[in-house]
């Protein structure tokens, strides 16, 4: 596991995501309401629609084409149309700046 | 056992199925479609990914046997006998019923001006991709219809270097689903992109390789497809004998006037707690329609509601529209990341909101919109004009109210 440096928490709003490409692949970053750090495999498991465009109300995205929804400390699918479960990865913030773990 | 049978696996049908399961029924459910794939999602159709019409399943035939849903791929109901609860199929057998759900969609509407059978059609599969084989170099398409369907396909041709002219017999395209202002701003991207319009203009001929307009002159066409609108498919309900207006009618629980008969989707006239019925073309309404008649089929007692919603793509540009906007609501608009937000207040209550942006930059906002028409709010104007003002901010606080 190497941990990459992925912005500052103030970058994301809160109860919000923002995307983040790395590696020739895009991931999304959540800020809970809580200000925990999540993240997510950037693209909804429907079609390749990037999940940080989507609402976050609470611990759920919702897909921003057909509002599938994903829980998204766990990845699970919600609701339908998605139901396949997003891939999830470690998170965490020190001193103001976030970094997450891909694999 | 007559479990739930249901007619059309489009998108209502088909989810109807999966509804019915998923709220515990465990009788029969027979899927009865007339076209001959697995069920498939319509909308990517007029959004070809690298030039390729898609063929988007909406579900595996693995996953409808795994629900034990009897899927009838190919076959139409031909007949309906709502007296003895039974269907007779054009494979010649006979499905009894205790509930049955019509879910039988639109088809387009037909041309009727001498050569209208030059004219293509644009709902199915095999349509679009007939349309799309055709697509070649060189080619001129002529569109006729400036609504969703057309200015999609359009936007898809004008992509692939194709000449595109639109006829429409109103004098603005986009008129009847689209809100005014996002309408222009859309048909002007059109214009930019080099789509040729000839607005207000009725047909008098189809030819070969040309459309005659009323007042004689000829617009150059090499394939020419219609795209002004559907009708309801309303055949087996009126043969029937159940009640048909603009659809089949149906009350608050999507019942027809027959109490074991349901209707859902794109043929089906539901009835307005203001009175009156009425009708949606779109996908999410096809979808949500169905989960409710679904469950109440499956015993259910719930009434229908659901704030309408559709998107579309053009370009690289987003619609969606929540709501319904009428021409006599209060309109305020938004600018919001690199396009607008467009929200309809009636007598000071926001009804309906609408967005047009690049890509899905506008859905969240869209989202919340009909979050705050759900909780029936009457936000600030000057809020709402305010792209500084955080519409979920706006939210909590309504509902802390
Ligand atoms: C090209 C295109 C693009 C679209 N894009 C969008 C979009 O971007 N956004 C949006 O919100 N909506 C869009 N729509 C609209 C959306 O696809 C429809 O609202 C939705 O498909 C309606 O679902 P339905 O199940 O009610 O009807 P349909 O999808 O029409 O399905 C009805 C099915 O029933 C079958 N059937 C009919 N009679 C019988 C019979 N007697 N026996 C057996 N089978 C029968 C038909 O063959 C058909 O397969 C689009 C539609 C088209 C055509
Ligand atoms: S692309 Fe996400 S729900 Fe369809």
């Amino acid at each position: 596991m190497t941990w990459v440096p992925a912005c500052k928490l103030d970058d994301i709003e809160q109860e919000g995501a923002i995307r983040f490409d790395h590696g020739g692949r895009t991931y999304a970053i959540y800020r809970a309401p809580d200000d925990q750090v999540y993240c997510t495999a950037g693209l909804c498991t429907h079609e390749a629609i990037h999940l940080a465009d989507g609402l976050v109300m609470d611990f759920e995205v919702e897909c921003p084409k057909h509002s599938g929804v994903f829980d998204y400390r766990t990845g699970e699918a919600l609701r339908l149309p998605a139901c396949e479960n997003l891939k999830t990865y470690p998170a965490e913030v020190i001193d103001g700046e976030v970094r997450v773990a891909l694999s | 056992m007559d479990g739930i049978v249901i007619i059309g696996a489009g998108e209502a049908g088909t989810r109807a199925a999966f509804a019915a399961r998923e709220a515990g029924f465990a009788g029969t459910v027979t899927l009865v479609g007339s076209e001959p794939h697995l069920p498939y999602e319509r909308p990517p159709l007029s959004k070809p990914v690298d030039g390729a019409v898609q063929m988007k399943a909406i579900c595996a035939a693995e996953t409808l046997a795994a629900a034990g849903i009897d899927y009838r791929q190919g076959v139409s109901a031909s007949g309906l006998d709502a007296a003895r609860r039974s269907v007779s199929l054009s494979d010649g057998s006979t499905l009894r019923y205790e509930k049955l759900l019509l879910a039988t969609g639109a088809q387009p509407r037909r041309l009727t001006c001498p050569g209208a059978q030059h004219a293509l059609d644009f709902r199915t599969y095999a349509e679009a991709a007939a349309i799309f084989s055709r697509a070649e170099a060189g080619r001129h398409f002529v569109i006729i219809g400036g609504g969703l369907i057309g200015m999609e396909l359009a936007a898809v041709l004008r992509g692939k270097g194709l000449a595109v002219s639109v006829i429409e017999a109103a004098q603005k395209t986009l008129g009847r689903a689209v809100p005014a202002r996002l309408a222009a701003k859309l048909h002007d991207r059109h214009m930019d992109e080099g789509v040729r319009f000839h607005l207000g203009q009725g047909i008098a001929e189809i030819t070969p390789d040309a459309i005659v307009l009323a007042d004689g002159s000829q617009v150059p066409a090499d394939i020419v497809v219609a795209a002004i609108g559907v009708l309801p498919d309303t055949h087996l309900a009126q043969a029937a004998g159940l009640a048909i207006g603009n659809g089949v009618l149906t009350d608050a629980f999507l019942r027809t006037s027959d109490p074991h008969i349901f209707a859902a989707g794109d043929c089906a006239a539901v009835s307005q707690p203001g009175g009156g019925h009425v009708r949606f073309e779109s996908w999410r309404n096809a979808r949500s329609q169905a989960e409710t008649a679904a469950r109440n089929m499956a015993g259910a007692d719930e009434a229908f509601v659901a704030t309408p919603w559709f998107w579309s793509d053009q370009y690289d540009l987003g619609l969606q529209v929540a709501g319904v906007p009428l021409p006599d609501h209060r309109s305020v608009v938004r600018p919001s990341g690199g396009g607008e937000l467009e929200f309809f207040l009636d007598e000071g209550r926001l009804v309906a909101a609408a967005g047009l942006g690049p890509g899905n930059s506008l859905a969240k906002d869209i989202k919340l919109a009909e979050m705050l028409i759900a909780a029936g709010i009457s936000p600030d104007p000057a809020a709402l004009a305010d792209p500084g003002v955080n519409l979920k901010a706006l939210l909590k606080t309504a509902r802390a109210a």
